[in-house]
């Protein structure tokens, strides 16, 4: 029998769920007193990735569609949100939810095209779509063409101030948290039980009378407007645009940080994102003396410290992270 | 067979059927007829095609050439989910479950697919205690009450196929395509699943592909003998039983014992 009672656990559970909470609000306050509100400013960024993590975990971890172009509804979102800023129409209320119209449109489009394949096919399929993308967004001369475009000003929300970093901060936590209230419903909906069922079984969902194309279209629909909308918010962020951001080294970050956070699990995103992001923060910008007297050239092969903690997860923990926290099955019995 | 039947509409019409792989005639030119309430049992030797005719039928394989009816309607090219929710629905030869989902679970998703609309994104689905009653039913049916809680991966083999055949009844059909749901039973588990598909008359008629020739005598109202992608001969098991040619290209010595 388990330490913890199911009770207990769920309890241990809630407690732990208020202090992350209670610190993610603290923590702007926490910092500018200490002076340090650069890393307000890094805390939005992770939650921004978060959300985008997130938006892909739902359709490779719960939907079981292994996409590698989501940087491209990143990117479009992005590119919405930065174009009605720099034609003067600033207002996030407008901004944001046409930059999520249109991640949903261009997912639709995608997800038609590429969904009835499987495999490595789909892994091909969206990665071109995605490129595709990258490419227009490269050719846009008036809105910075491969060079990007600067942003005089971020989007507007009345009532608050999304210049202030501070603002900016609680605007990403709370649409984060929205978003990751809404996967809870959604992943324990009629929709989220057929989902999950096709990502194990397709054929026999098709046999139980499922029209299985047409919920996993939905599925990544979602996924697209959920990941545009992290698209806006980083435009946001930065105060710029680039086809960077779509880049498809970009979708391998976001399918890193969710296999490291943990596939198909509801805070596996943002864990990922928290980890990678973290880990990229320490090796840029702080000298680690220990880690430089233990071995010299720490920084230049730091991404290979990535790739093998990556690997170890992969290897040794493939629920990701978030499946260290979660107590693991029993054991088969053999029956019969 | 009542003399009324015979004379009855097909539930299910099979017309020149055929497919091929690449220089291979796995359904060649096939006719068939499955009339309202028989069982009908398919055999042939290995490689005779019938989980491919199966395949067809249910909409996993695009047939080639010819075309299939279903009460009166042409579905041959219709998808699968969409013959299912005609009432058309299959077991797999091969078990075809959720490894982690419970009996339970596994009948709920069977309700939900045929109850109202599925695209419901906010409300708990755990909330819904009419879909649980139903799939407590559904359990009880085919003998797994005890189960209801136990993961598919826990359950035995036998009771894994009663599973598959209660998912294929959970839809409801009018005609149950049973792609040998005795495969690798023991004498007792099969005769309660004989049992069961007998007790199913009244509601379905079925198509059934089988090797336990016991259990094709037992059940079956028709037989047709499918060898090389075609069927040889249909009719009554005694007809079967007595025909020189379906005894030459399959039975052979077989028969004597039943």
């Amino acid at each position: 029998m388990p330490y913890f009672s199911a009770v207990s656990l769920a309890r241990n559970a809630n407690l732990l769920m208020a202090a992350i909470i209670s610190l993610a609000i603290a923590f702007p306050f926490l910092m500018q007193s200490l002076g340090l509100e650069y890393y307000v400013s890094f805390a939005s960024r992770i939650l921004i990735y978060a959300l985008a993590a997130t938006s892909l975990n739902l359709i490779l971890g719960y939907g079981g569609m292994v996409s590698f172009g989501h940087a491209a509804f990143v990117g479009i979102g992005a590119y919405a949100a930065a174009i009605m800023i720099a034609e003067g129409v600033p207002s996030a209320l407008l901004g944001w939810p046409l930059a999520m119209s249109l991640g949903a449109l261009l997912a639709l489009g995608v997800g038609a095209l590429s969904l009835r394949t499987g495999g490595v096919y789909f892994i091909m399929l969206t990665l071109a779509f995605a490129q595709m993308i990258y490419y227009l967004c490269v050719s846009m001369k008036s809105y910075g063409g491969e060079e990007g475009l600067n942003l005089p000003t971020r989007s507007t929300l009345p009532g608050l101030d999304l210049k202030d970093d501070i603002h900016f901060y609680f605007v990403c936590l709370a649409l984060l948290a929205m978003s990751l209230f809404l996967l809870k419903r959604l992943i324990g909906s009629r929709f989220g039980h057929v989902i999950q069922a096709i990502r194990q079984n397709q054929t026999r969902m098709q046999a139980l009378g499922y029209d299985v194309q047409r919920y996993k279209l939905i599925c990544f629909v979602i996924a697209g407007a959920f990941g545009a909308l992290a698209g806006a918010l980083l435009v946001n962020h930065g105060k710029y645009v680039s086809p960077a951001m779509m880049h498809w080294t970009q979708s391998g970050t976001l399918m890193i940080m969710v296999i490291m956070g943990g596939v198909g699990h509801r805070f596996g995103g943002v864990i990922g994102a928290l980890v990678l992001l973290g880990i990229e923060e320490l090796l840029a910008n702080h000298k680690m003396a220990w880690l430089a007297a233990l071995y010299p050239n720490y920084q230049q092969h730091a991404m290979l410290g990535v790739g093998v903690l990556l690997l170890a997860i992969v290897l040794f923990a493939p629920q990701g992270l978030a499946g260290l926290l979660v107590r693991p099955e029993p054991p088969l019995k053999s029956r019969q | 067979m009542s003399a009324g039947r015979a004379s009855q509409a097909p539930l299910l019409q099979v017309k020149g059927l055929v497919k091929r792989f690449g220089g291979l005639l796995a359904t060649d030119h096939l006719s068939l007829n499955v009339i309202p309430g028989e069982i009908h049992a398919l055999i042939g030797p290995n490689g005779a095609g019938k989980t491919t005719l199966i395949a067809q039928l249910s909409g996993a394989l695009a047939s080639d050439e010819g075309s299939i009816f279903f009460q009166g309607q042409e579905v041959t090219r219709m998808a699968t989910h969409a013959r299912v929710g005609q009432g058309l629905a299959r077991s797999f030869q091969i078990t075809s479950l959720f490894p982690k989902l419970s009996v339970q679970d596994h009948f709920i998703l069977a309700v939900q697919a045929r109850s109202g609309t599925s695209f419901s994104f906010w409300r708990q689905r755990a909330l819904e205690v009419s879909m649980m009653d139903e799939a407590l039913s559904l359990a009880a049916r085919v003998d797994l009450s005890d189960q209801i809680n136990v993961s598919a991966e826990r359950l035995s083999h036998g009771e894994q196929r009663q599973l598959e055949v209660g998912l294929a009844l959970a839809t409801r059909p009018k005609l149950l395509l049973l792609d040998e749901p005795m495969a690798g039973m023991g004498p007792q588990e099969s005769q309660r699943l004989v049992r069961l598909i007998s007790s199913l008359r009244t509601e379905a008629s079925v198509l059934l592909v089988e090797h336990d020739m016991a259990a094709v005598f037992q059940l079956a109202n028709r037989i047709s003998v499918l060898v090389s992608g075609a069927i040889i001969a249909t009719g009554t098991p005694n007809l079967i039983r007595n025909d020189p040619d379906v005894r030459r290209a399959y039975l052979g010595d077989e028969l004597a014992t039943h």
